[in-house]
């Protein structure tokens, strides 16, 4: 719970940032583009967790995409397959994959990364040969504009009588995502299944000796993430109405693996949740969104999410490195020297609060002019020396309390 | 290097007359941990080529006060003396440099590199100038000598993957040597050795004393200690407990020591009639010896021993009772029923349950709550709707376990990992006490428990087979397969050479069969079982 909350936490100091510097972003139709991609992505994101949870991981996700998006636009315009069969069976078509995925590793044992990495190339070379390497469109969806209004589509759309819109409704992808969420939460945390994935993640053997079927618990994994992966593709698909075999889905994978690790999964396995895993995508997407917003080069646009990965991750596991910074003598002579150890103290806030005070004042003063990056860096650097001052100076704090209390 | 050290064993041995410093001394070594004192005061000393036990319970502070020696612990208080002059420890190497040596119950030995890279390794003779290639041709000539003194035969070109875990121990002693080791301490060294290893370690022991090497060996295993060491410390929860001279050494006097009282019936003896065989097992055969079958019968009642050497196949076997290795041409009979094993699913269905070897790696998910382990082998049944778990559930059956098993801790919901090794061996059987058990297999129960929790879990294992489980229990412990078992089968590589009676059971004849020997009044095995060929 503790790392959904820190996460959570910085998903709310980015959004408040992003407001004030570009009030843009709390506009309805931003929201409501944002919530698209939160649904389409959070939805396989979770697929992708529920593998690494068991210590695994799908890198085929992105080409995974790129073939199904291919072979639903086929059917559909090429082949005039009735779009319900075609959506179940592009559904279930990457369920099949996951199948094949999970046989691969549990009854074959290959590694998860060298099976998937596999599928990554040969689906997205698939892809390109089945599209003859050419764009495949939904055009005007003749014949299946119920799909298309169910994929891509908002509801409680509200337009005023001259067709401009009052209220950007919310999108079905959100919406999905959060009835698959709750339904996953429930198959994760509450039942007997979810008890053995998260048995299975921690210790195989163990689950092995108390009677699981560790293989079948595994393998199952990469079904239903194959089963998730199968609905993003159909909503991904009509989001694009177009699909690009040789860039369609490129490096969605990792976005599935960055939300899933920073809303507290363990490569190592047995750790995850499904709600870190949502706000873990969302904080992506809003990453995404604040680049274009704060009219970053959007060349910077895989740097910057690079960076912020990074940092949340690293704030996680940032537990060991204050432990070793307080080991340090400067740490150490904190308890000896009330001066100093005030000092530091009184330090800590002051530079917490100047960092703050920095980014906001020029967020407000500036807004979305490209000097800000560099107030905003130092801001950040300001305000997480503080946040390190303070955590190396709270030990100290018990000690001369209690001492003071024992005088 | 070798003449070196004969000169300077001439000249401790010369020097004996008067009372010279001795070779360590710790004086009133005091250790916090958050929530606990670990070590309170505590006072040890060792003279040159002395062999000292150290004993007491887990959590007795054993550990701590050699971690301390051992660098990487910083005492609170106290001081340390080398040969009589003060020293600091801060950390390993510094240790080290002060020629203590020590070998952790876990080795630190790498797998993929040989006997003389492990020997040597961080100190690598180099040749070849700035390229820094090793010098194979020395590493491999300074390792020789060593391996010599260990009374070691085998090539310094080995991988260590390729050799027993007593031979890789060896390495990491011939390792201390090459570092010139005074001081050698040893963790439980014997804890995954056969008796013969142990013998031949107790040996090595006994020689490095003779070189000039002070060891101090901390063992649970007392007739290790009875039969080696010059002197017995023993520590009781941080504080000293007391000392027992050479003459003085007895199990009693030091379990008294350790328990500071006397456990009475430390055994439960029993007097089990051996009743008509209720498990039958024919025709397994093990991973590593397949070209035998192991068959027994084992009644409801009794305790069945199973000795035998390391890596005769005892494990093996037992897992392939358990369903983890499928063995479609084996036959069980509980009863007279015969029993479909395919899975470790079949096996706890019918009632067939493992307590493993490895305790953290195969017995429980550690970084779960006692909670969430219990229930785990029958999910199922804790279960509303068929799938959904209900907590309220897990928590009752937990906490039955909890009481009627006196597992130690502050509540179910802790994580399994902080648990002593005692209780995490109780938090193993309260999953399968939790259902019905007809068959038991304990695999090396006790291994790293301390005493008290011993006698609880013999007391536990003994209850078990009164209400009619049959116990099967693996042991390496010479002790404790003769004192707790009431018939015991001794397997060697891969086959049971005999079956040995209440009043045929000696520590001789189950080395005899445990070699492959034959002994007179041990039961022989099934016919089909003899050497016959796959």
């Amino acid at each position: 719970m503790r790392k959904e909350l820190g996460i959570f936490i910085l998903l709310v100091v980015l959004c408040t940032l992003v407001s004030i510097m570009n009030p843009r972003f709390i506009s309805g139709i931003n929201l409501s583009n944002i919530a698209n991609l939160v649904g389409m992505f959070g939805i396989f994101s979770i697929g992708v967790g529920l593998v690494i949870i068991t210590g695994g991981i799908d890198l085929s996700v992105g080409s995974t995409f790129a073939l199904a998006g291919v072979l639903l636009a086929m059917a559909l315009r090429e082949w005039n397959v009735p779009w319900p069969v075609a959506t179940i069976l592009i559904v279930l078509f990457p369920m099949t994959l996951g199948a094949i995925h999970g046989f691969l590793v549990t009854v074959v044992k290959m590694q998860a990364f060298i099976v998937t990495l596999c599928g990554l190339l040969l689906y997205r070379g698939l892809a390109q040969y089945v599209a003859g390497n050419m764009t495949k469109g939904f055009g005007s969806c003749e014949g299946f504009e119920t799909l298309k209004h169910l994929a891509s589509g908002r509801l409680y759309e509200v337009m005023d009588e001259s067709g401009k819109l009052v209220f950007p409704g919310v999108p079905n992808s959100f919406i999905l995502l959060i009835i698959i969420a709750v339904i996953m939460w429930i198959v994760l945390h509450r039942s007997v299944y979810g008890r053995y994935v998260m048995a299975v993640g921690r210790n195989e053997e163990a689950a092995r000796y108390s009677g699981i079927s560790t293989r079948l618990v595994i393998a199952s994994t990469y079904i239903i993430a194959g089963v998730l992966t199968g609905i993003s593709a159909v909503l991904f698909a009509f989001y694009t109405n177009s699909v690009t075999p040789s860039t369609h889905g490129n490096f969605y994978e990792l976005y599935g693996i960055a939300a899933a690790v920073l809303g507290g999964c363990s490569l190592r396995g047995g750790e995850g949740s499904v709600i870190g895993i949502i706000i873990g995508a969302a904080l992506i997407q809003i990453l995404q969104n604040f680049v274009n917003l704060l009219g970053i080069p959007s060349s910077l646009n895989f740097a910057v999410m690079g960076a912020v990965i990074l940092l949340g991750v690293m704030g996680e596991q940032s537990g060991d490195f204050i432990r070793l910074l307080r080991k340090t003598k400067l740490a150490k002579s904190l308890s000896k020297n009330l001066a100093l150890w005030q000092g530091m103290r009184w330090g800590s806030w002051i530079l917490i609060l100047a960092g703050l005070g920095l980014i906001i004042f020029y967020a407000i003063q500036f807004r979305s002019t490209k000097e800000l990056s560099v107030y905003f860096f130092c801001g950040f650097l300001l305000a997480g020396l503080g946040v390190l001052t303070w955590y190396i100076t709270a030990p100290a704090q018990d000690e001369w309390e209690s001492g003071a209390a024992a005088n | 290097m070798s003449d070196q050290q004969v000169r300077n064993e001439v000249e401790t041995n010369s020097g004996g007359g008067a009372a010279p410093a001795p070779l360590l001394e710790m004086q009133g070594i005091c250790k916090r941990f958050p929530g606990v004192i670990a070590l309170d005061r505590v006072d040890f000393s060792i003279g040159a080529q002395e062999v000292l036990g150290l004993i007491g319970e887990n959590g007795a502070g054993k550990s701590t006060l050699m971690n301390i020696l051992g660098g990487i612990y910083q005492p609170d208080g106290g001081e340390i003396r080398m040969d009589g002059r003060v020293v600091h420890v801060p950390d390993v190497t510094a240790s080290m440099k002060l020629g203590v040596a020590f070998i952790h119950q876990e080795l630190n030995v790498l797998d993929n590199i040989d006997v003389a890279g492990n020997v040597f390794l961080g100190r690598e003779p180099r040749r070849g100038g700035p390229l820094l290639l090793i010098d194979r041709k020395r590493i491999h000539e300074n390792t020789r000598p060593y391996l010599k003194r260990l009374g070691l035969d085998i090539s310094s070109k080995t991988l260590l993957k390729d050799l027993p875990i007593a031979q890789r121990q060896m390495v990491e002693i011939a390792k201390a040597l090459s570092l010139d080791a005074r001081l050698i301490i040893m963790d439980e060294p014997t804890s995954s050795l056969t008796l013969h290893e142990t013998e031949q370690l107790l040996k090595v022991v006994l020689e490095l004393k003779h070189q000039g090497v002070s060891v101090i060996y901390i063992s649970h295993r007392l007739a290790e200690l009875n039969d080696i060491a010059d002197r017995v410390v023993g520590l009781r929860d941080g504080k000293n407990a007391g000392e027992l001279t050479k003459d003085e050494i007895s199990h009693d006097a030091m379990v008294r020591m350790m328990v500071g009282r006397d456990i009475k019936s430390f055994y439960v003896e029993s007097h089990a009639e051996v009743t008509q065989a209720h498990l039958r097992v024919r025709g397994i055969r093990s991973r590593s010896y397949p070209q035998y079958q192991v068959s027994f019968d084992a009644s409801r009642g009794e305790i069945f021993g199973f000795a035998g050497l390391v890596g005769a196949g005892r494990s093996e076997v037992m897992e392939a009772i358990f369903g983890i290795d499928r063995q479609p041409a084996a036959q069980i009979y509980m009863g007279e029923e015969q029993l479909k094993i395919r899975s470790v699913r079949d096996a706890i269905r019918h009632g067939i349950y493992l307590v493993p070897e490895d305790r953290r790696g195969s017995g429980l998910i550690t970084r779960m709550a006692i909670r969430e382990n219990i229930p785990l082998p029958a999910q199922g049944r804790y279960a509303k709707m068929g799938c959904l778990i209900s907590r309220r559930l897990e928590t009752k059956t937990s906490e039955e376990q909890r009481e009627s098993l006196d597992i130690k801790t502050p509540s179910v919901e802790t994580e399994v990992v902080n648990l002593s090794g005692g209780n995490q061996q109780k938090v193993v059987l309260g999953k399968w006490l939790s259902l019905e058990p007809h068959v038991i297999i304990f695999d090396e129960p006790t291994r790293g428990i301390d005493v008290g929790a011993k006698a609880e879990i013999y007391r536990i294992m003994r209850d078990l087979a009164k209400a009619g489980v049959v116990v099967i229990m693996i042991s390496s412990d010479m002790e404790e397969i003769l004192h707790v078992s009431d018939r015991v089968a001794v397997m060697c590589e891969g086959r049971i050479t005999g079956v040995l009676t209440r009043e045929h059971c000696s520590e001789e004849n189950i080395m005899q069969l445990a070699v492959g020997n034959q002994v007179e009044g041990a039961l022989p095995p099934f016919k089909q079982d003899k050497g016959e060929a796959a």
